[in-house]
């Protein structure tokens, strides 16, 4: 744990503190339909003719159940326009490496995937996606997707704001406001800036280069079928082959990585990721794509400040958030600037922490920050290896994610997210001083309380149920890389990242199977809309409640006794829910690597 | 009925319209601008020599076991350096199977260069990176080979010393991330210096 390292540390959150406030104001205009912003002369027009061409009346608000069928429908006609380019990809252009068409379940766990900002990806992008589908079928979530997380988190701080009326905004109004006046902008800015650091934007085949030295490989030698042959022994024979090329992948990847993070999708154009070289070229890229996947859900707990007329309010629970990034970044970083005892033993210096997986231009701690970054908010882009990390490295970015990701969280999702934990704080905080809990004016009454329970439970029942599904069944156990309470992490991991809508893994899960694709892809489904609907139900009751004037006996949502109760209600049910299986996972592994116990 | 077909033509509408403007004119701009003003980067950053070669790309690594080579880090892409298959081992902390590779890697490296039985290793020398294209290896590793490398090609070592520090991508503004070496374009160098 060097200086320079927390000199970084401090340089990001400072930085996220700085751009916090512009952020929330200008996200204060994009979400008023009559809000003002730089881009209008270019963007009016666009915005203008989008309405027209959809039949949208841009000045009639919605209620929340009309909003949230809006939404549903949005996602749905999305969804579906994904799995046909990605099942007829090889009839489309765009496609020089002539890649075949997606499976059945494989088109639909990667559609459901994008559909619900988890970006989980089952398949290799390099060996599988048309520049079309890349282009297309995936980066219209990325945008979509993102600009609905926004859209709903903006519907429920309405709700919040307002009193005694029954809308809460038009969800069109918000989806293509969001889109335009916030992330086109920004993506434009940063996807030209990632390309000058490397990232590639092309619509080349992929590119032959002569390998300086050629590499020796023994490989399974085939018969004129293409089935291995097999020796006496019935083990395959081995022959000697000679690689003189490297394919060097190419395509129109920077505007999607631009997007992937400011929309905290966190779907890569590779399979590696951030990690791999083309989306994360420098230490200068890697800074700015974490503080792109925070800029937006940070801005938007301004935007809760002001809309409330509370600025006291938002500031809080961004501190609430920041303490427990905080906690996460170090313990994480710790443990992988410690590393593996074992390892060490083997002769790897013990000072250069934990390498496996990571890259060396991001080192140890940029590794560790990325990790718990892209988990406390719901990106999921990965710029190391999370399988490899040690136990207690790869128990922060899992315990994140099982949170619900509300520190700082994906954009919307994690500040709608934190607000249940903000109205069950109150609720606790009522009942532990016998009044009626109110919530910046309104009684929270148990309507209120059931919704925000509702979403909790969806979220841990889904998880563990189908954790426990998979590590008893074949075809769950069937995919693991690693055994001992690594494989039971690495299912868990699988389930709570689809869930909560992440898309990170520990990735040595072979997951591309039928039964893994279908269960996933349902808990994407589960975790996302069945998630939305109590918290949008919320923010319809919330909205038509009266105000009732502060008295000397209302709980301040603001100051340090707040943050404290917010940060015991998210660890609590945090922990409560899911201790008992991280202790058969991470917990149990970390003491097992200190006794040297392998498997 | 009615207001649900005009949401379902909303729908619809917003997702072509959508299509059109994120997926078609944005990375187009993306693309024009790129090709403009950072051609290099955009196209993969190729080392390219003066008879039209690809030798690869400043950015991704490639393997090497040559003694007269520095060496890169192991790689879990494919069967190395496979860059249509990028990707780490993803093995645990626990796991035996990496142990046993671990081991290995490790006796060779101090074989290779001539380190004692018990001399630390530098880690990224013996690990597989995330993307199994990591072009750099950490100064310390780099500074290991050195000896070697100079004696396979009778270069003094301090001509290779400063191919070193010439080949070394420096941490983002002096503060972020890790310096690293980068090993295509130092093998580059070195194989014109002694073609020379």
């Amino acid at each position: 744990m060097r200086i320079i390292d927390w000199l970084q540390l401090g340089l990001f959150v400072a930085a996220l503190a700085l751009i916090t406030k512009p952020m929330g104001l200008y996200l204060g205009q994009v979400l008023d339909a009559k809000g003002r912003t730089w881009f209008d002369p270019i963007l009016k027009p666009l915005e203008k003719i989008t309405y027209r061409l959809m039949g949208v009346k841009a000045e009639r608000e919605q209620d929340w159940k009309q909003y949230t069928i809006a939404m549903l429908l949005f996602s749905a006609v999305t969804c579906i326009f994904t799995y046909a380019i990605l099942r007829l990809q090889n009839h489309l252009p765009l496609n020089p490496q002539g890649f075949g068409a997606l499976s059945p379940d494989l088109a639909f766990n990667t559609a459901v995937s994008f559909t619900t900002n988890t970006n989980w990806q089952s398949y290799s992008g390099e060996a599988t996606m048309s520049y079309l589908s890349q282009m297309v079928a995936l980066v219209i979530h990325n945008f979509g997707s993102a600009a609905t997380g926004i859209a709903l988190a903006a519907a429920l701080v309405r709700g919040i704001a307002r009193h005694s009326v029954a809308t809460l905004g038009n969800f069109w109004v918000d989806l293509i406001r969001t889109t335009y006046y916030l992330l086109l902008p920004l993506c434009l800015v940063f996807a030209v800036f990632l390309v000058s650091q490397g990232v590639i934007q092309n619509f080349n085949p992929y590119t032959k280069a002569k390998l300086l030295e050629p590499m020796k490989i023994s490989v399974a030698k085939t018969d004129a079928d293409g089935k291995p042959v097999l020796d006496a022994k019935s083990n395959p024979v081995m022959e000697e082959q000679t690689v003189t090329d490297q394919t060097i992948v190419q395509g129109p990847m920077a505007s999607q990585i631009a997007i992937k993070m400011l929309g905290t999708n966190g779907g890569g154009y590779a399979n590696a990721n951030a990690a791999h070289p083309f989306e994360n070229p420098t230490p200068l890229s890697n800074f700015l794509q974490m503080l792109s996947i925070f800029a937006i859900g940070s801005g938007l707990t301004y935007y809760l400040g002001s809309m409330t007329k509370n600025q006291a309010h938002g500031w809080s629970i961004w501190s609430a958030m920041m303490i427990l990034f905080l906690g996460g970044a170090l313990l994480c970083w710790w443990a992988e600037a410690n590393g593996n005892p074992i390892h060490q033993q083997l002769g790897l210096a013990a000072a250069d922490g934990n390498m496996e997986g990571k890259e060396v231009r991001f080192g140890v701690f940029n590794s560790a920050l990325f990790a718990t970054v892209t988990t406390d908010a719901s990106c999921g882009a990965v710029n190391a290896m999370h399988d490899s990390f040690t136990p207690l490295g790869g128990f922060v970015p899992l315990f994140n994610i099982q949170l619900g990701e509300i520190i700082i969280g994906g954009v919307g999702a994690g500040l709608y997210g934190m607000l249940v934990f903000v109205v069950l704080a109150v609720f606790i905080a009522g009942l532990m001083v016998g009044r009626t809990p109110e919530y910046l004016g309104k009684k929270i009454q148990s309507f209120e309380v059931k919704m925000a329970m509702l979403s909790l439970l969806i979220l841990c029942l889904t998880i563990l149920g189908f954790a426990a599904w998979a590590s008893v069944s074949q075809w769950g156990l069937a995919g693991l890389n690693n055994s001992g309470p690594h494989g039971l992490s690495e299912i868990l991991y699988a389930y709570s990242s689809c869930v909560g809508n992440n898309g990170s893994a520990f990735a040595g899960l072979s997951a591309n199977t039928p039964w893994y694709n279908t269960t996933l892809g349902i808990a994407m489904l589960f975790g996302r809309f069945l998630m939305i609907v109590p918290i949008m139900a919320l923010a319809g009751s919330l909205g038509a409640k009266k105000i009732s004037p502060a008295s000397g006996g209302t709980f301040p949502v603001s100051g340090g006794t707040f943050v404290i109760l917010l940060l015991g209600t998210v660890l609590l049910v945090g922990a409560l829910n899911f201790l008992p299986c991280l202790a058969l996972g991470p917990i149990v592994e970390h003491f097992l690597m200190l006794q040297g116990k392998l498997f | 009925m009615k207001a649900f077909l005009t949401e379902i033509r909303g729908a619809v509408m917003s997702t072509l319209i959508l299509a059109v403007v994120c997926c078609g004119i944005y990375p187009l701009v993306v693309f024009g601008l790129g090709q403009i003003f950072f051609r290099d980067q955009a196209n993969g950053s190729l080392i390219v020599d003066k008879a039209g070669t690809i030798h690869g790309s400043r950015l991704l690594g490639q393997p090497f076991t040559a003694e007269k080579y520095f060496q890169a880090r192991p790689s879990a892409a494919g069967n190395g350096y496979d860059a249509t298959s990028s990707g780490g081992s993803n093995l645990g902390p626990t796991s035996s199977n990496l142990v046993a590779t671990l081991t290995q890697r490790v006796a060779d490296y101090r074989a290779q260069n001539k380190l004692t039985t018990n001399a630390p290793v530098p880690a990224d020398a013996v690990t597989a990176s995330g993307s199994g294209l990591d072009p750099h290896i950490s100064v310390a590793n780099a500074e290991l080979q050195m000896p070697r490398v100079a004696k396979a090609r009778n270069l003094p070592v301090e001509t290779v010393l400063a191919l070193i520090r010439a080949n070394t991508d420096s941490a983002g503004l002096g503060i972020f991330g890790e310096p690293g070496v980068n090993v295509l374009p130092l093998n580059l160098t070195l194989d014109g210096l002694t073609a020379k």
